[in-house]
């Protein structure tokens, strides 16, 4: 689950990390009253969950009250990659003299946390990966050790540039955001641009946090944020509370399966037949009728579907009680669409046969269920 | 032979008790796998399925020296079951569980290295099946699998079916079948089965079955390539149509930015001259064994 900036913020300041002075305005009034209280020129930064807001006039600078009102009234409402600006963050505008970075992410394949830091901070650290591979520091984390602040002075020392007094300041910050991330079971804490400041002082001029999913029954102050993904679409949050691995797309055949590897299996041979598929929907292992019936009930009430393709394989999923799913979905549904199920395993034939019955097409073979959900 | 599992290997079930753990224990049973006890902290002392039921994977280990287990203890628990097992001496774990932090899997994979000569198949894998010695450590449907000579490894339960399905129909059958797991962070990986399936005498073949999302995919195939593996290999990548930034069904597969993508494990594979196939049923066409 991502964090908005201002939530990340929260979390930094809780830690000691240094953010700039400011706070969360939802109307113009609002981001007016803060900019007067800050009085000094103030960044109004759009608290969306997509990156690159930046580049797409995400984030604008106002020098006065009167200036920040009307950037706040303009900002507030306006889609920015997809997404409706809710409220903003309205902040001092830093006097940067140098940009740095600093993150703690998980490694897959290492299979560890790996803490990245960089003298190039302020932009896409993928990019600086590629383009100054000797401004990066990475340490991966042994989990029995730890992380500490004298480990992460030694990932600076790499840096010839940084003095020792701001080295000291630095890895104090980058060893705060372990701690983060482990005290959160965070996916990803990262600090970028790190701001180091004419004064000397180092600010979080942006930041982000990702908990991991897994672990939200750790963390019960997240419990109301969990269920309302910003970033979901409509029919995503919808299935989301009804516990679906739903995920939109931008096609009209419908897609139903039970299994991660098996539905995009699917998506892709309906893309190889031609077709387009307008979701992707795992409905997992051992699914009962009653969560059957709702995703289907769900992907045939997407205006875009024209006909939807359900392929089981099943093992723990029994494939009668697919049927029976299937059959109360278009007994109960008022938006309905054509059917094509492929079906094989425990209680194939009682399932075939039921669906039959109520004159569903059904197929044991993925590709002609394919071909006939296109009308090949 | 098989890898992972054989039928000399002993298992105890961790979360015997529980609805998961009695409907597999039975159906491990049926199939033919040597299960020695079960483990359910507080419930020692009872049976399932005429198994005896322990509070503690030591008494398992003491008492019928098991050496394999297979957990479905719930993701809360699911760190502590594993280090149980670990510190009981077991060597084999099989951690059926989905839904755990990544940093408990992070945690309990560091001390399985640091103890040495430990498999961890998963976690949120739907297990490992050996058809030859009817030895099935999981959940997966074992009517689909036929004794043969193709070693398959997959990130996918249903995904394997399919494809096992598929290699059936071609007069094949499977050595071992492994799904690694769904989740972003697993302990045995795509590299670590090829080298078991190198020296099993019974597979002749392997199959992998690779999603989007991290790179395991790519690694393996550099692995193929700069060893000049000994047996022919085929691919098949599931998520080419997934977009960027969602996660597909497993907390695993998800194309973060322009990496995991379907595209460059594809490329990868082509270009170390493993063929991939386009569709689950090329497969079988395209293993030269």
């Amino acid at each position: 689950m991502k964090l908005f900036e201002s939530e990340a913020k929260n979390i930094l300041r809780k830690y000691g990390i240094a953010t700039p002075e400011g706070n969360t305005a939802s109307n113009s009034d609002e981001a007016e009253a803060i900019a007067k209280e800050i009085g000094k020129p103030v960044a109004l930064k759009s608290q969306i969950l997509t990156s690159g807001r930046g580049k797409s006039g995400g984030i604008i600078f106002a020098n006065d009250t009167a200036e920040a009102k009307k950037v706040a009234s303009n900002l507030i409402g306006k889609t920015i990659k997809g997404t409706i600006v809710r409220s903003l963050l309205v902040e001092e505008k830093l006097n940067i003299v140098e940009e740095l970075y600093a993150s703690v992410t998980i490694d897959r394949q290492a299979r560890r946390y790996i803490v990245l830091t960089s003298t190039s901070g302020g932009i896409d650290i993928e990019q600086v990966t590629l383009a100054s591979p000797d401004r990066i520091s990475r340490y991966w984390v042994d989990p029995a050790v730890g992380f500490d602040k004298h480990t992460a002075e030694t990932m600076l020392a790499q840096f010839p540039k940084i003095n020792k007094r701001d080295a000291t300041k630095f890895a104090a910050i980058i060893a705060t955001l372990y701690n983060i991330a482990i005290d959160y079971d965070a996916e990803l804490v990262e600090i970028n641009p790190l701001a180091r400041t004419a004064s000397g002082k180092f600010i979080a001029a942006d930041a982000r946090i990702t908990i991991d999913d897994n672990a939200l029954f750790r963390h019960p102050e997240f419990a109301d944020r969990s269920s309302l993904r910003v970033d979901d679409t409509p029919l995503e949050a919808e299935a989301r509370q009804q516990k679906l691995a739903y995920v939109d797309l931008d096609g009209d055949i419908g897609i139903i399966g039970n299994g991660a590897g098996l539905v995009m299996a699917t998506l892709d041979l309906v893309g190889f037949f031609g077709g387009k598929p307008a979701n992707f929907l795992d409905m997992g292992g051992g699914a009962q009728t009653e969560v059957i019936k709702k995703g289907v009930t769900l992907v045939m009430s997407k205006p875009e579907v024209k006909a939807v393709l359900i392929n089981i394989l099943g093992g723990i999923t029994r494939c009668d009680v697919v049927a029976q799913g299937i059959i109360s979905a278009l007994n109960e549904s008022t938006i309905k669409k054509p059917i094509a199920v492929r079906m094989i395993g425990t209680n194939e034939e009682e399932g075939t046969q039921r669906l039959r019955q109520a004159g569903v097409h059904t197929y044991s073979n993925t590709e002609e269920a394919v071909k006939a959900v296109l009308g090949l | 032979m098989s890898i992972i599992i054989d039928g000399n290997s002993k298992v105890v079930v961790q979360g015997i008790t529980g609805n998961e753990g009695r409907f597999h224990t039975s159906s491990m049973l049926r199939y033919g796998t040597r299960i020695v006890a079960g483990v359910t902290p507080g419930k020692g002392g009872q049976q399932v399925q005429d198994i005896p039921v322990y509070n503690t994977v030591a008494e398992a280990v003491g008492n019928h020296g098991a050496d394999t287990s297979i957990i479905f203890v719930p993701a809360r628990f699911a760190q502590s079951a594993v280090l149980e097992a670990i510190d009981a001496g077991i060597k084999t774990l099989v951690v059926i569980t989905e839904l755990i932090p990544q940093k408990d899997a992070i945690e309990f994979i560091a001390k399985a290295d640091k103890k040495g000569d430990i498999t961890i198949v998963g976690p949120n894998t739907p297990g490992v099946i050996n058809p030859g010695s009817r030895t099935h450590v999981g959940i997966m449907p074992v009517h689909i699998f036929r004794p043969g000579v193709i070693g398959m490894a997959s990130r996918s339960g249903t995904l394997t079916h399919e494809i096992a399905w598929h290699i059936n129909h071609a007069g094949l059958g499977q050595s071992t079948c492994v799904g690694i797991g769904g989740d972003a962070i697993v302990k045995l990986d795509f590299i670590q089965v090829l080298e078991m399936f190198k020296d099993d005498k019974e597979t002749k073949g392997v199959v992998l079955i690779g999603e989007i999302g991290g790179n395991t995919e790519e690694l393996a195939a550099q692995y193929i390539r700069e060893t000049n593996y000994p047996k022919p290999v085929v691919a098949y990548i599931a998520g080419r149509l997934a977009p960027p930034g969602k996660r597909m069904g497993h907390a695993g597969a998800i194309v973060m930015g322009n990496a995991g993508t379907a595209k460059s494990k594809i490329e990868a594979f082509t270009s170390a001259g493993i063929p991939v196939a386009e569709k689950p049923s090329d497969v079988a066409r395209l293993l030269k064994i």
